[in-house]
């Protein structure tokens, strides 16, 4: 009896988050670890998914540019729940689409002594336009090195300039350490 | 010299470096998993061509798209043909793009403001054959 219970359960909530991601047109959910793999999968799926919308060049190839900085975020940048450091970086990913515009929405855990860094950077992205992000932009790519973890501390700058929106953000607190980022990119479809 | 002649992948670029056909390409997607271990060898090959350059290099770039990680490195490489010029060759670059791909454009401008190498754009079909 348990069984069958627990199994109508599951089944309610499958049924519920088919309804909610039609209801939210959302195209694509995903949570778990985020490889160069998850990346090239997702964004052929979504490119595919435009074309048979119809979606204009220029909108497919802003969405395909902002999926691969957030879901390459995520692989490089992701902290761990645990302590161990070789845990891999997962996150969660959702794209959705509606009359207007795609939404690119990521999140993962991060240290909560990184917040204060990314928000300070976040606040200075989203507080310049066109010009003063192609200026930062080309300031970042002659000082910036190649990280370790193989960045070149460009991403947000490329999210919102190709974008051409304002990056929304939010922090979570999770425990005494760590919190969860959410990111949030809109990219208009006219 | 060797010759480089790397095949597109998903996430590469193909890469042609043929100093005796004076062939100078980097075309397609360029978003590896690891920028480094894909464009150091291509790197350590135009620090070798500074040796011994053609009289004059065409350095064409037809890309599609690439990711920031890899824009840095693009940067790397763009440097070094400016250090080639510095030193008296002839360097152009042929920066094409596919029509309605302005961002593509817009990118070879920023890099053209950074590195002082003449650049030439060039406006390409979807099959990159220049209009």
């Amino acid at each position: 009896m348990g069984r069958i219970a627990a199994n109508q359960d599951f089944l309610e909530f499958a049924y519920q988050l088919y309804h909610t991601m039609q209801a939210n047109e959302i195209n694509l959910v995903y949570e778990g670890v985020v490889t160069q793999e998850i990346t090239r999968t997702f964004t052929a799926l979504t490119e595919k998914n435009m074309v048979k919308a119809e979606e204009s060049n220029q909108v497919q190839r802003k969405v395909f540019n902002v999926m691969v900085e957030c879901l390459q975020n995520i692989s490089k940048h992701a902290d761990a729940m645990s302590d161990d450091e070789n845990e891999e970086r997962r996150g969660i990913v959702l794209v959705s689409h509606g009359e207007e515009s795609y939404n690119v929405i990521t999140g993962n855990v991060v240290k909560r002594s990184k917040r204060e860094g990314l928000e300070k950077s976040l606040q200075k992205i989203n507080s310049l336009d066109k010009e003063g992000l192609s200026a930062l932009y080309k300031q970042q790519i002659k000082e910036g090195h190649i990280s370790e973890k193989g960045g070149a501390g460009l991403g947000f700058i490329d999210i919102a300039k190709k974008s051409g929106n304002k990056i929304d953000y939010q922090f979570k607190d999770l425990t005494d350490d760590l919190c969860f980022f959410i990111l949030i990119t809109t990219i208009s479809r006219n | 010299m060797e010759v480089i002649n790397i095949k597109g992948t998903d996430d590469t670029p193909s890469v042609t470096m043929d100093k005796d056909n004076g062939v100078f390409l980097i075309q397609g997607r360029s978003l590896p998993e690891d920028v480094t271990l894909f464009y150091q060898p291509i790197l350590d090959w135009i620090t070798e061509y500074g040796n011994q350059t053609n009289d004059h290099t065409d350095m064409t770039f037809k890309l599609e798209y690439f990711n920031t990680a890899s824009s840095k490195v693009l940067l790397d490489v763009l440097l070094k043909f400016e250090e080639i010029k510095n030193n008296g060759s002839d360097v152009t670059v042929k920066w094409c793009y596919r029509e309605d791909e302005e961002d593509i454009k817009e990118a070879g401008e920023e890099y053209e403001d950074i590195v002082e190498v003449p650049f030439e754009y060039c406006e390409c079909d979807e099959d990159w054959n220049i209009k």
